[in-house]
């Protein structure tokens, strides 16, 4: 590009100096960073608007999540974030197999976080757990849960742990089957259990109502219960719930205080007038895969850059006075976990 | 003219011939390459948005169908609405002849990042593919706000025209990015915040609207294909979802957007005045602050496009905050008009697009407040009188600046000279046709004639047919324009150095400029000093002399304002 003999050959030809170069580089990475910010801002956005508008949607649909995956990727991406650093500070150094090695470890740790995606995505389009018209109703799927609501009617009281157990007839050997199966199963321990937890408590909230004759009711959660442990029955997997483990839970006060549901009445499938689920739910997993979504397409991106810097860095590329790509690389990557970090809690940890 | 005898020749190679062929042009990172390249693309679709535009007016002649029917209608002024915003208006400026003059006035050798910039002149063919395409296959016809429900009702190709939009967007996004980026990192010694010309505060404000609002635009077009695609359902009423949220996304980027289109306008008409009057701008700081005023009121406002749909209070805070963006917009008129006073003012083509600016910018920006006070909204809004009123700003102000400064910069970009008695003709045909046009649908507007209707009743029609005359008024002028302008690339008689007297950098190297802009990185000095120049008879160039105060021949030259000097 140039010919002036004094300019390297990393030096773009109409930059003065080095640092000229790598302080536009620096900013202009931010700037990009500030864009991917406010492009994810829409969705939060979106995420805080229904969230307030609908609680309870996400109060019951957040518990489908696996707590212990989210937790596991959450980690395996701050690890990521900090071979990521290490990377840059050995790039600066010019220690070029360093470099490289950490670089390596974290797009292994990209590879991970995919992975451990991929298990979670899985697992949810199994169950048809998915967003707007793919949404697979768990009613309509998995038997007639809808008559279990007033069956139990006067249980109204009872002290959750206990509720699951007292449930009439069809609800106890489901709780049971599902207790069976869930221990085989891949990591779904605490989910499930506070999911069965919810489950109960609302189911005692759903027949306290219907013990007053309160027909209308929109929370609907002793269907919920059941129709939850009808879904474990049915596919003999533990799906979202564990029955018999649940626990006294907060969750019985918010579940109870806010009955508002978006309250279709047109929903398909869910019009057994029995009180259950909030309708809607599928709202939430729009959102879910819409944010994690668009995360996950920023980590392939982001390992894509990663593997260029590591292809230049082993190429020779870099030198102590000159890693620029790795430092804004490392920058792009911390963004990307940044974003996970707003978004596990936001996503899987509810109350 | 030291410059053409620099290194003995005769005649130095300049960026237009520096490397020859085809290839050369698309794979250049020269930014001066890539605003001719620009240029070309947005102008080709300007002429696409034109013809749709006539063929709008057309079928308006006559009440009921006039040359199309109602769907081919509708899709006809979603077309010319997509392709003139999307395609013409928000990348015409900034990057056409921004990336031209913006490192040659800050004398700088290039832009921060020249492959990013030659980047996003691919992402804009690509995005302009996709909406031709859509156009072949099943054009839109939801409006170019592509509103839901109906968007993602329609089996026209939605999806197609919002990725191409959505890819338009980051060719956006990294026009203005680069600019950030230089205008902060790329200044040479002396070119103080305060020695910026007007243009780049212009570009400069732009281009942060254009790096933090886009995004969101970008989302909002994710979610309404994922809508379409995969039945997300968020802004399905049927599922739950919010229609209404659509709109607020998609005009908390547009409405922005709107100052993405007349930002840089405001810096053009900054460099015409001043330097077609000879006289040093009025109130330098004023204009500088108040183009990053509008950038920053830009992102508050964007409720009053649903006062129909809002809480009562919700819509008296954004017709407030819409009102205050009136505040820097009238600032920078009023420094005009007092730059313009006792000036020595020439009438030739940019100057009188200066002017026409200040007078149809004018007029747009009052009627916007018709439009922000509440009561009057409820009357006017979906009618002619919103069309109007944004042509008045859009045209009147956008595009008649964007003329304005490719006559302005013409010379500089192609070394030639184009014909001035033409030119000004031209400029009338189209001021004219413009307010026959436009004016009258603020008549028809006020008479209840909504917008986007493919029908009226029959007292609308004499004020249609005068409306859709004033349109061919323009297109003949249009026509004008395009035939001097490449007459004058062939014979077009050759520019000086400075042929305007301007005292911004970009004059201060040869006409065209060679291939790295500068010999040497000129000295910044005060953009309106125009002391620095003095005219020769012989050559017709500015030539330059210097920040010397001496004018020792009398020119009426060097005319200084208090705050002439940082």
């Amino acid at each position: 590009m140039s010919d002036h003999s004094d300019h390297p050959s990393y030096l773009g030809h109409h930059y003065d100096t080095v640092e000229q170069q790598f302080d536009s580089g620096k900013l202009g990475m931010w700037l990009f960073l500030a864009t991917e910010i406010l492009l994810f801002a829409g969705l939060f956005c979106a995420y805080a608007i229904y969230r307030k508008n609908h609680p309870e949607v996400f109060i019951y649909a957040h518990q489908f999540l696996d707590k212990n995956l989210g937790g596991i990727n959450t980690l395996v991406l701050i690890t990521s974030s900090f071979t990521m650093a290490m990377a840059v500070r050995m790039a600066q150094l010019g220690k070029k197999q360093a470099t490289a090695g950490l670089l390596a470890l974290t797009l292994l740790g990209g590879v991970g976080f995919l992975g451990i995606k991929a298990v979670e995505y899985e697992h949810k389009w199994k169950h048809g757990l998915l967003w707007g018209t793919k949404y697979r109703d768990q009613d309509a799927e998995h038997g007639t849960p809808g008559e279990h609501g007033g069956e139990h009617g006067t249980e109204g009281e009872t002290a959750p742990g206990e509720h699951s157990l007292r449930l009439s007839l069809p609800g106890v050997e489901i709780a049971h089957a599902a207790e069976d199966a869930g221990h085989g199963a891949a990591g779904n321990e605490a989910t499930s259990g506070e999911a069965a937890a919810n489950g109960t408590e609302h189911a005692a909230d759903g027949t306290e109502h219907s013990a007053s004759g309160d027909a209308t009711m929109s929370e609907g959660a002793a269907a919920e219960g059941a129709q939850m442990d009808a879904s474990a029955d049915e596919s003999g997997e533990p799906a979202p719930i564990v029955g018999g483990e649940a626990m006294p839970h907060s969750g019985l006060a918010k579940g109870a205080s806010q009955p508002q549901g978006m309250a279709a009445p047109a929903e398909a499938g869910e019009g057994h007038g029995t009180g259950h689920k909030p309708s809607n739910v599928h709202i939430f997993f729009g959102i879910y895969f819409l944010m994690t979504g668009l995360h996950g397409l920023h980590v392939i991106a982001g390992m894509g850059a990663i593997s260029w810097v590591l292809i230049r860095t082993l190429r020779g590329d870099f030198s102590a006075e000159y890693s620029t790509p790795v430092d804004l690389v490392g920058l792009y990557w911390h963004l990307v976990d940044l974003v996970w970090i707003y978004l596990f809690p936001l996503l899987y940890l509810i109350h | 003219m030291t410059t053409t005898t620099y290194d003995g020749h005769a005649e130095e190679k300049n960026y237009l011939n520096a490397k020859p062929g085809i290839w050369s042009w698309l794979t250049t990172l020269d930014h001066k390459r890539i605003g001719v390249m620009y240029l070309i693309s947005i102008l080709f679709a300007f002429f696409l948005g034109g013809m749709l535009a006539l063929l709008v007016r057309t079928e308006l002649l006559t009440p009921g169908k006039t040359i199309v029917d109602a769907d081919t209608y509708n899709q006809l002024f979603t077309l010319h609405g997509a392709i003139m915003i999307f395609l013409f208006i928000i990348p015409g400026i900034p990057a056409a002849i921004g990336n031209f003059v913006l490192p040659l006035m800050l004398g700088a050798k290039d832009v921060a990042f020249p492959r990013l910039n030659l980047l996003s002149w691919y992402l804009w063919i690509t995005g302009a593919v996709f909406a031709i395409v859509s156009m072949v296959v099943g054009a839109v016809d939801t409006g170019w706000t592509f509103y839901t429900p109906y968007s993602t009702q329609t089996s026209t190709q939605v999806i197609n025209m919002t990725m191409g939009v959505f890819i338009l967007g980051f060719s956006s996004i990294f026009t203005g990015l680069n600019f950030v980026v230089t205008i902060h990192k790329l200044r040479p010694a002396g070119m103080t915040w305060w020695r910026m010309p007007l243009m780049l505060w212009g570009l400069y404000a732009t281009a942060i609207i254009q790096v933090l609002a886009t995004p969101v635009l970008g989302i909002t077009l994710l979610l309404l294909v994922a809508e379409r695609a995969l039945g997300v359902g968020i802004f399905d009423p049927s599922l739950g979802g919010d229609p209404l949220l659509y709109q607020h996304f998609f005009w908390f980027y547009s409405h922005p957007a709107v100052y993405i289109m007349i930002l840089p306008a405001m810096g053009v008409i900054s460099e015409l005045i001043s330097v077609h009057s000879r006289k040093t701008i009025f109130g330098y700081h004023a204009i500088a602050l108040s183009s990053v005023a509008i950038a920053a009121f830009s992102f508050i406002v964007w409720g009053h496009h649903m006062f129909t749909a809002m809480s009562p209070m919700g819509n008296m805070i954004f017709s407030a905050l819409t009102f205050s963006v009136s505040i820097p917009s009238a600032v920078k008129t009023f420094n005009w008009l007092a730059t313009l006073y006792r000036g020595h003012i020439r009438l030739n083509a940019p100057m009188l697009y200066a002017l026409a600016f200040i007078f149809l910018f004018g007029i747009g920006g009052l009627t916007g407040l018709f439009l922000g006070a509440l009561a009057t909204d409820i009357h006017l809004h979906d009618t002619y009188f919103i069309v109007a009123h944004f042509h008045y700003v859009m045209f009147g102000g956008t595009v008649i600046a964007f003329l304005g400064g490719i006559h302005h910069w013409w010379p500089k970009m192609f070394g030639r000279m184009y014909n001035e008695n033409l030119a000004r003709i031209a400029c009338l045909l189209i001021f004219l046709g413009f307010n026959f046009t436009f004016f009258t649908q603020f008549i028809l507007g006020t008479m209840g004639m909504p917008r986007r209707y493919y029908d009226y009743i029959d007292t609308f029609a004499t004020l249609h047919q005068f409306s859709t005359m004033g349109s061919y008024i323009m297109a003949v002028g249009f026509f004008l324009t395009a035939g001097y302008l490449i007459h004058s690339l062939v014979a077009g008689e050759r520019a000086v150095e400075n042929p305007w007297g301007a005292a911004t950098l970009e004059w201060r190297t040869a006409s065209p400029p060679i291939e790295h802009n500068f010999h040497e990185t000129p000295d910044a000095n005060y953009p309106y000093d125009y002391s620095v120049n003095r005219y020769n008879p012989e050559t017709g160039n500015y030539d330059y002399i210097g920040p010397s105060r001496v004018d020792d021949h009398g020119h009426a030259v060097g005319f200084h304002g208090a705050e002439s000097t940082t």
